[in-house]
């Protein structure tokens, strides 16, 4: 294992999902010798599973639309900490990538003029909330993720992007300046191990819902990038964070888009009532995720569940009409009756709210340059970059409002890409790794290729699961969450020890799967102790001991440090540049 | 005759240790409630870590997990075991045709080179407008049933024509791409797509056998885009048509 194979790139990717697809596009086109490293053929990343939309002010629906609206919306969704700086960046420069999409060639659903089809969404508004409900979400019918993702595959296919795919990344190299000047990587296939250089590397890794036992996410979505960046002694931001999406399927996970509320469906519990109306009297069905995910909990507990163990709500979409269904929700129609065994157009969907995304992740700028925290400040890493869920820019602060995922990926995924071109055209880059430093990134794999006792991994991660699904999930309450805390000590000790039985080199999922373990026990640990120490609730963050958010003690991102395991705070950006900050007010919808 | 035991026959190869691949049988006990096949993989890789086989979203959309299930090519993870339980049996194998890496895990290179040939991006050099292009929805339409392909290779698979020149038959999946590219109204290079299909191989080693529509998990029908793009030949080339030596 020590004399590995050294493959050197300008630029690396380390995963081939939207936002990753969507800075290797940049970079390819700009000659930069560029590679994406994806643990599965691109096109099976998770990006695929997005259904109802990238939100975006095109002003299709609706031509006097505008960007700061969004921008106001996604503030306001965010509960006041997200960066505004970043928000802004996100809202006006959108339109523009959503363009770019649409001339690669993505096949957006029309509207009878022609341009691109948009549906209302959960949180949108016109003229800073006191226009109405806004439709805001540009689509293709429910699979615009699948859409969006093919078309970027499809373009980095036309542009020559160098791909290894089923390559699967273990950890950052970092040289004694404490530059990050690549990975160290496996092929999936033959078990090759190898070096990759690169003097940009970008962690475009996705989320890691995975960590719970319920989850909307692939089996993929094992956080390895941010868990990478932790191991190395980077923070993660925000990791209290996790938006649960009121509508997984019931008993599988599987997600319905919020585009069927959006398209006239809504929610009913025991007695048939539509509860989101005693909820938020003025948006109902389409209010904040968290807010409607807590209404829902709420129900269930006060014994208003469906179903004989009154432990589900119903979507109800009948009224909709067979032919708005098969032609707005054909996915979702197909999902239910493989999943929940029902048809939509005749009988409500058994929904309950399921772990959906991860809005923390490795804090970065509007350029995708990630950075850590000396003595509270922000200080640049060199050679390391992030953009998409693994990434917190921080564009969703405390719950992301839907269809702003995808907007995220191709705003920054592009952005990232465009700085690291200037930065290495003009010169820019990092130094090199001695053969220690690489020797170092290589433990972890050499440990777990050398076990010959220990823990499986099947057992671990069921664990691990529970614990997270118990202690941190819709509601935390500080007491519960001390004992998940204690569990999780125990569970490192397991981690840390895993046997891997099978010791071959040819597509050995297994060897994949303990490490992923270790990645999603990272995250796990990042998530539980900034749960913890944020005492508020605030968007996704509910905590039955403080019900109340604190702007005076926590308007505020949370800083989790790996090496003390110690939170801090960090102070959110404020200082958007063409238009007035939104001070924060009490949030209703 | 297992009664409440259900017996898995998995198609097992690890190139490292045997030197032809063999099937293995495994008996557990009934899932009490309908599971997926793919579920039914995951229970058995609990138990034997040294099962390989793909897979991602685990609900139908990614495309990962195609593979053999008692003799016919599908998605295990939204294929549920009722379906497909013969006398308390399910024979998995991998998909049929192409080189196997390992268990079910098949190497995918000539079925993604096909899909990379017929230029799967859309081609149009005209300056971009500012905003979209725009298409009607009628338009549009025209692109549903083509676009939502998943690359799962089931149908390419399934197709004895690629079986037999999955070098020169473009099989169906890409086919399918290939159309979807032809019957958009943005792009412009539809004489060029045409030709690149109009050799002997490429389309016409079609000869409508169906397999592809039979198994695409997607519901969708590679056989009409490739009867679509023949009368696209037809209408721009009599002369291929009457040369073709098929």
């Amino acid at each position: 294992m020590n004399n590995i194979n050294t493959i050197e790139f300008d630029a690396l990717i380390i995963g081939g999902g939207g936002s990753g697809m969507r800075a290797s596009l940049e970079l390819a086109k700009s000659g930069l010798k560029t590679a994406v490293v994806s643990k599965v053929f691109p096109t099976r990343s998770h990006t695929v599973s997005a259904q109802g939309g990238i939100t975006c002010a095109i002003a299709s629906a609706d031509p006097n639309d505008d960007w700061r609206w969004h921008m106001y919306d996604t503030v306001k969704g965010a509960d006041f900490i997200g960066d505004q700086d970043a928000i802004e960046y996100l809202c006006s420069e959108g339109p523009k990538a959503v363009f770019e999409l649409e001339h690669m060639g993505l096949p957006f659903s029309r509207f009878e003029n022609g341009r691109i089809y948009q549906r209302p969404f959960g949180g949108q508004s016109k003229d800073f909330g006191k226009g109405g409900q806004a439709a805001r979400t540009c689509a293709a019918a429910d699979r615009t993720g699948h859409a969006l993702l093919h078309t970027l595959y499809q373009n980095n296919v036309k542009e020559g992007t160098n791909f290894l795919n089923e390559w699967f990344a273990v950890d950052l190299v970092k040289n004694s300046k404490d530059e990050v000047t690549g990975v160290i990587a496996f092929s999936i296939e033959n078990g090759e191990v190898a070096y990759l250089k690169a003097q940009a590397t970008v962690l475009a890794t996705g989320g890691a819902g995975r960590i719970y036992a319920s989850t909307t996410n692939a089996l993929i979505n094992t956080g390895d990038g941010l868990a990478m960046a932790l191991r190395a002694g980077y923070p993660a931001q925000d990791m209290e964070m996790w938006q649960f999406h009121p509508t997984g399927i019931y008993g599988a996970g599987s997600l319905v888009t919020e585009g069927c509320r959006g398209e006239g469906g809504y929610l009913i519990n025991k007695d048939g009532e539509r509860f989101m109306e005693r909820y938020a009297p003025t948006v109902k069905d389409l209010a904040g995720r968290d807010v409607v995910a807590r209404s829902m909990v709420l129900e269930i507990l006060e014994g208003r569940g469906c179903g004989e163990n009154n432990d589900h709500i119903f979507l109800k979409l009948d009224h909709l009409g067979a032919d708005v269904l098969n032609s707005k929700l054909p996915g979702i129609c197909e999902l239910s009756r493989t999943f929940a065994h029902v048809d939509p157009i005749y009988e409500p969907i058994p929904v309950v709210p399921t772990c959906h995304y991860m809005m923390g992740g490795t804090p970065t700028n509007i350029s995708g340059q990630a950075y850590t925290r000396i003595d509270n400040e922000d200080h640049l890493i060199p050679g390391l970059f992030s953009a998409g869920e693994a990434a917190c820019v921080s564009v969703h602060g405390a719950n992301r409002l839907g269809g702003n995922s995808l907007l995220d990926l191709v705003v920054f995924g592009r952005a990232t890409g465009k700085h690291i071109q200037e930065e290495l055209k003009s010169g820019g880059g990092v130094t090199s790794a001695t053969k220690g430093d690489i020797d170092a990134s290589l433990e972890r794999l050499n440990k777990l290729n050398e076990s010959n006792s220990g823990f499986d991994t099947a057992d671990v991660k069921k664990e691990l699961q529970e614990c997270m699904q118990n202690y941190f999930g819709v509601f935390r309450r500080g007491e519960f969450m001390k004992q998940g805390l204690d569990q999780l000590k125990d569970l490192k000790q397991k981690v840390d020890n895993l046997h891997l039985t099978d010791k071959s080199d040819a597509f050995n999922t297994s060897r994949v799967e303990a490490i992923e373990l270790q990645n999603l026990f990272d995250v796990a640990e990042a998530t539980a102790i900034s749960a913890y120490e944020r005492n508020e609730s605030r968007g996704a963050h509910a905590r039955d001991d403080y019900p109340d958010r604190d702007d005076e003690n926590w308007l505020c991102h949370t800083i989790f440090d790996p090496k003390s395991k110690l939170v801090t705070k960090r102070e959110v950006n404020f200082n958007p540049s063409k238009v007035e900050a939104f001070p924060p007010k009490v949030r209703t919808y | 005759m297992f009664g409440n035991k259900l017996q898995i026959s998995l198609y097992r190869y690890n190139p490292e240790e045997d030197k032809f691949p063999y099937m293995k049988k495994y008996v557990i006990d009934k899932p009490e409630r309908d599971i997926m096949v793919l579920d039914l993989l995951n229970l058995l890789k609990e138990e034997d870590q040294s099962i390989s086989y793909r897979r991602s979203c685990r609900e139908g959309v990614c495309g990962s997990d195609g593979m053999n299930i008692n003799g016919k090519n599908g998605l295990a993870c939204i294929t549920p075991i009722s379906e497909v339980i013969k006398r308390n049996k399910i024979e998995l194998r991998p998909l049929p045709g192409l080189p196997v890496i390992r268990d079910l895990v098949v190497d995918m290179t000539e079925f993604y080179s096909q899909y990379e040939k017929i230029k799967p991006f859309l081609q149009n050099e005209t300056t971009a407008p500012e905003q979209e292009r725009l298409q009607s929805p009628e338009d549009r339409d025209k692109l549903d049933g083509l676009y939502e392909c998943i690359l799962c290779a089931c149908c390419s698979t399934s197709c004895p024509s690629f079986w037999w020149n999955p070098d020169k038959f473009v099989g169906p999946a890409a086919l399918l791409q290939a159309y979807r590219f032809l019957a958009d109204s943005r792009d412009l290079k539809t004489s060029e797509r045409l030709e690149s299909l109009s050799d002997p191989f490429s389309v016409y080693r079609c000869h409508g056998i169906m397999n592809c529509v039979n198994v695409c998990p997607k519901g969708l029908n590679p056989n009409k885009a490739i009867g679509e793009i023949k009368s696209m030949l037809h209408k721009n080339k009599k002369d291929i048509i009457a040369s073709d030596g098929a």
